[in-house]
This record gives C-alpha cells, structure tokens and sequence, in this order.
C-alpha cells in the first residue's frame, strides 16, 4: 500500500486563505453566521447489511460506533462519527490521518462477510456553518426541511445545495455555546463538497450570507 | 416541483430524483427465442399512459437507492411508493 504524504495534501480552499482571513471570536459571535472550512477529514465510506448483527459488532469493535439504522441519523462517540447514507451505507469521519488504522482494521474484522471499506477521504472537503442564521443561510440553496422538529441535531441528508450535491450533517449541541444558545438558536451544519465544488459553493455561501453578517472562522 | 418520499430517506424534492421510466417490464428469459418484432417491444414499447402509471426513480442526489412509485402523469399525484421487488398495488381509477 502506498504511504499518504500528509505534508503534501493541499485544500480545494487552500487558495482562499481563509486562516488569515479569520475573524477575532468577539467578531465571529457578533456574526450572524459563521464560514469556516476544516479540510483533509477522515472519512470513510462502508458498506455492509445492517440486519447482520455480526457486521454491526464487528464494526462496534473496530470504531466503538453503533452504526445508525435510522434513516438520516448520525452516531457519535469521541472523535468518530458515523453518518447514515442509505439502508446498507454509511459514512464514517473522524480526524484526517485514521484513515489507514481504520480501512485496515474495518477490513480485517470484516473479512468473511459482504462489505466493502473505501476510503474516500480527498474527495470532499467539509465546510462548517454556524451562528444564529446558519438555518436560514442553508434554506436559500437547499429543498430540505431544517425546521428543528424535522432535522436537528445528529441528523444527516444526502441532498442538494445550490445545485450542487451535499452531505449535510448538523452537529449535537456541544454546551459550550457563547451565550449557552441552544441548537435550535445557534446550530452548528456541516457540509461535505465535493472538492471540484468547494470554490464554487464557498463563494455562493459567502455571497448569500453577506446579508446576515458573515465571519470566517479557522475551523 | 413536487415531493416524493423515498421509501428510505423520505420527503424529499423531486429535483433530488431521476426518472427511470415504467416500471415491472420483466427481461424475457429466453431472448434468443423472441422474434425481433418482440424482442422491440420489450426493448421499446411503453404505455404512456394519461392517468396512473407504475414508474421507476431514483433518489440520485440522496441516497442512491431505486425505488417504483404509483404516480398520476396529469395530475402528479403520487398514490404509493414501494421498494423494488414489491408488487404494483391496485389504484383506483
């Protein structure tokens, strides 16, 4: 197998610079909406039949993950998450740099069984959108339902964002909010793009949310 | 622009899906004992009904999944949605 150069890896939003462009957090928590990318994710995609317990533990033991059987549902322990893609599909993310012990350790305690462990991790980037209109931003270029009784926390979509094709993933409220807001008034969405659409949808994400008052965070 | 519900992910917008076209046409299991003019119309001949037809989508943008839908072609309305697999259920005219 052939080494990753981590060194080497380059952002599709590299060229934006946006570290330097970050806002101070007195600014970011004035913002209406927060803009930042975290690139070079961990994220691997596994397939395998949800109705056999035995694949469920297996994955268990390698991840510590129960993988979600609910549609459009995310499981989180620690560092790793595993998104719900479909009824035999998943999307497990954790910290770039997992991306060996996991594929290698998915596949040993998978050998046997109809799976399939593929690591997809450069072919998106992930773009964190927070603050109190990140909903609202969201809605212009989306057809899904972000009303909190339909998609709150730990929930995940496969859908659409300015035409271009997203795995939306809104993150369980982590306490420590500025002003102790809940999820439903200060949300924190992630998106997975494409890297070929990152440019494109950072910009139209920018643009669309000038109107609430935008910050660039580092992450 | 109307809803379908994904028999997986469900409602979501039509935009989300692509059209596979009528559904439950079985693959002759002998092909090579079919006339061409029989061998064309499995290949070509569809309904194209003005009322209720039993088609064929696919959540492309979601989960990736295909799935029959019982669906009016005037009106767009959508009377039931069913794995593949499953038989057509029985619609009122």
């Amino acid at each position: 197998m052939t080494m990753i150069d981590f060194s080497l890896r380059r952002s599709p939003l590299a060229h934006r610079g946006l570290i330097a462009r970050a806002a101070s957090d007195a600014a970011a928590r004035e913002a209406g909406v927060t803009l930042g990318e975290q690139p070079h994710r961990c994220q691997i995609n596994l397939r395998g039949d949800a109705g056999d317990s035995g694949f469920l533990a297996a994955v268990e033991d390698v991840t510590g993950l129960r993988l979600p059987v609910e549609p459009n549902t995310v499981a989180t322990v620690e560092d790793l998450s595993a998104l719900w893609l479909g009824p035999d599909e998943w999307l497990i993310v954790g910290p770039g740099g997992r991306e060996g012990d996991l594929t290698g350790g998915l596949r040993g305690a998978l050998e046997g069984r109809h799976f399939a462990v593929t690591d997809v991790s450069e072919a998106r980037t992930v773009i964190a959108i927070s603050g109190p209109h990140a909903r609202d931003l969201l809605a212009k270029g989306t057809s899904l339902d972000l009303h909190p009784r339909v998609f709150g926390p730990g929930r995940c979509a496969q859908s659409g964002i300015a035409k271009a094709t997203m795995i939306l993933h809104q993150l369980d409220a982590n306490g420590d909010g500025a002003d102790g807001a809940g999820a439903d008034e200060q949300p924190t969405f992630e998106i997975y793009i494409a890297n070929s659409f990152a440019d494109y949808l950072w910009t139209w994400l920018e643009r669309a949310a000038a109107e609430y008052r935008v910050a660039v965070t580092a992450g | 622009m109307f809803l379908i519900s994904c028999p997986f992910c469900g409602p979501r917008e039509e935009s989300e899906f692509s059209y596979g076209h009528e559904g439950h046409i079985a693959r002759p299991a002998d092909p090579d004992s079919l006339s061409d003019a029989e061998w064309a119309d499995y290949l070509f001949m569809r309904k194209n009904p003005k009322g209720w037809h039993y088609e064929r989508w696919n959540h492309a943008r979601g989960c990736r999944r295909w799935f029959n839908v019982a669906r009016h072609t005037v009106t767009h309305e959508i009377r039931a949605v069913y794995k593949m697999g499953d038989p057509p259920p029985a619609i009122e005219p």
